[in-house]
């Protein structure tokens, strides 16, 4: 494609094929790796500050070489799971009650909101106190930070699936549904498949945040993990290993994002067949 | 009407009143009295906004009304029931549903019993009935607006309803697919024997398809009037080029054109 091309308005929203996207992405990836090399090399930024890329690779490959980083890569990704699939695992049928029956709407969603609003961060300190530095403490930080959000995003998924859906299914059943609120079945058969991919983009947006959330609680209390290894190199000024655990994460994140991706492309066939 | 048995469908002065968000009363149904007898195609015309989709979702059984009731082979509707189909405009298909699961669906939700082979052959009988052959193993997303109707249409003929209800089930298509699926309904209505009702603004469509065409006033809705068709069945498209045809669909248009008017003017 030629670049004049490239904003025409036959390529709005057109598809692109799996090789270009790949090289996209991949160049924007070079350039800023390119940006940050020519500042670093310029010397108008001390090292102290910011370390050229090679010293963060560098970094990077001597914390796992020599001190045990995989354990705390592996920690905090147990961390990440755990706390994420807690919270997924009560948020979706919550949120799929919520975004089906106003009553149940009524009685939790206003509550929802007054705490979706407490910033997490606060939360760190009373966490420490209820549940000690360990584990515990991490799940229930990552907990509050996805919950109230996620819970909300998959009732407005659920909210959005036309009625017609759940009318038609209504008729199907014909007199086996007997009264005029949402049967079971439709539940199961009609509303969330029907908002499944919605609420597995939600998934995916508030896995993005479980990350930030879980260094947040490793920075401030813990004896393992990448939070803890960040606040340690920034304790001894040793600012290619804070760069390095940044990036560990980032990395890490990309790869969740990879798999929920991957995920979806299986579970929703009808979505790429447009 | 003359006959004496049960009618299939029996409005008793139905009327259907909102409450709109300022607290006001909108009477969307005023006292709608009528009879459909079995196997009689009727259709419900007027303009947006008269009520004739909310007289199709009482029926249904997807609305209650404010006052009267509705007797389905003599028994009050008091909810869906399963010898009623209906087929909506849009949103028809299931999009996560291939065609083929889209059409055996309420053969799986109704709670018959039936065995996987003689559901397969089911369901090809319906493909092939509505000429969707050979996309039953696709996704409707790769299908026309058209070829999803046809989806709607297959899924609901499968559990033969006695009664059809369509809510402007060509509303949304071309011209040309529209002409194609009315005389695909057409054929489909006479080799069976069901009731259909069918909600539509297009006086040529009422004219062609129904035995009666319930004229709607605008809103409070109201039938003015109920034209018969003078052209027996089996009928075909070529009834549009005769003399009755054409004076009826003038002397409908005069009918609604004032309420058509009354609409634009003031848009729900």
């Amino acid at each position: 494609m030629n670049g004049a091309d490239l904003f025409k308005p036959a390529q709005l929203q057109a598809r692109l094929s799996r090789s270009t996207y790949f090289v996209s992405a991949i160049a924007t990836f070079v350039i800023a790796l390119g940006i940050w090399s020519l500042i670093s090399r310029s010397g108008f930024i001390n090292p102290l500050f910011l370390p050229s890329p090679l010293a963060v690779a560098r970094a990077i490959l001597d914390s796992f070489l020599n001190q045990g980083y995989m354990v705390d890569v592996l920690t905090s990704s147990y961390r990440i799971m755990l706390g994420f699939t807690l919270s997924a695992v009560l948020a979706i049928p919550i949120g799929l009650l919520m975004g089906t029956y106003k009553p149940v709407e009524a009685l939790i969603e206003p509550f929802n909101d007054f705490i979706r609003y407490m910033p997490v961060v606060a939360f760190v300190p009373l966490c420490i106190l209820w549940a000690g530095i360990g584990d515990g403490q991490k799940i229930l930080v990552i907990f509050i930070g996805t919950y109230f959000q996620l819970v909300l995003m998959v009732a407005v998924a659920v909210s959005q699936v036309p009625r017609e859906y759940l009318e038609t299914y209504l008729m199907l059943a014909g007199s086996r549904t007997g009264h005029r609120y949402v049967p079971e079945g439709g539940l199961w058969k009609v509303i969330l498949p029907a908002a499944w991919p919605t609420i597995f983009d939600s998934l995916r947006i508030a896995a993005g945040w479980a990350w930030s959330y879980l260094v947040v609680a490793e920075l401030v209390a813990a004896d393992i993990g990448v939070g803890f290894k960040i606040m340690q190199a920034q304790r001894f000024l040793k600012t290619p290993y804070v760069i390095g655990g940044i990036i560990t994460i980032g990395l890490l994140g990309l790869l969740t994002d990879y798999l929920f991706k991957a995920a979806a492309h299986r579970l929703f066939p009808w979505l790429q067949e447009r | 009407m003359t006959t004496g048995g049960t009618p299939k469908v029996s409005l008793q002065e139905i009327s259907k009143t909102f409450q709109t968000r300022k607290k006001e009363k909108l009477i969307a149904l005023d006292n709608i009295t009528l009879d459909i007898q079995p196997g009689t195609f009727v259709s419900f015309l007027g303009p947006s906004g008269c009520g004739k989709s909310t007289l199709l979702r009482l029926i249904a059984g997807l609305e209650t009304p404010t006052s009267g009731q509705v007797l389905i082979d003599g028994r009050t509707v008091s909810g869906p029931q399963g010898n009623v189909g209906m087929v909506f405009q849009s949103y028809s298909s299931f999009p996560w549903l291939t065609v083929r699961d889209n059409v055996g669906f309420g053969l799986n939700v109704n709670g018959s019993k039936i065995n996987p082979g003689e559901k397969k052959e089911f369901v090809d009988r319906m493909l092939t009935l509505v000429g969707l052959q050979d996309f039953g193993n696709v996704y409707p997303a790769t299908l026309s607006g058209g070829m999803k109707q046809r989806v709607a249409l297959a899924r609901t003929l499968a559990l033969n309803p006695s009664l059809l209800l369509l809510d402007e089930p060509f509303g949304a298509l071309d011209a040309q697919t529209r002409v194609i699926l009315q005389d695909q309904l057409l054929d489909i209505w006479q080799s069976l024997d069901a009731t259909i009702c069918l909600v539509t603004h297009d006086i040529e469509e009422a004219l062609l398809l129904s035995d009666l065409t319930c004229v709607f006033s605008g809103r409070p809705g109201k039938i003015k009037k109920i034209v018969r068709n003078p052209f027996p069945k089996p009928r075909d498209r070529s009834i549009q080029t005769q003399q009755d045809f054409l004076r009826n669909k003038t002397e409908i248009f005069e009918l609604i054109k004032e309420d058509v008017y009354k609409a634009m003017r003031y848009k729900e």
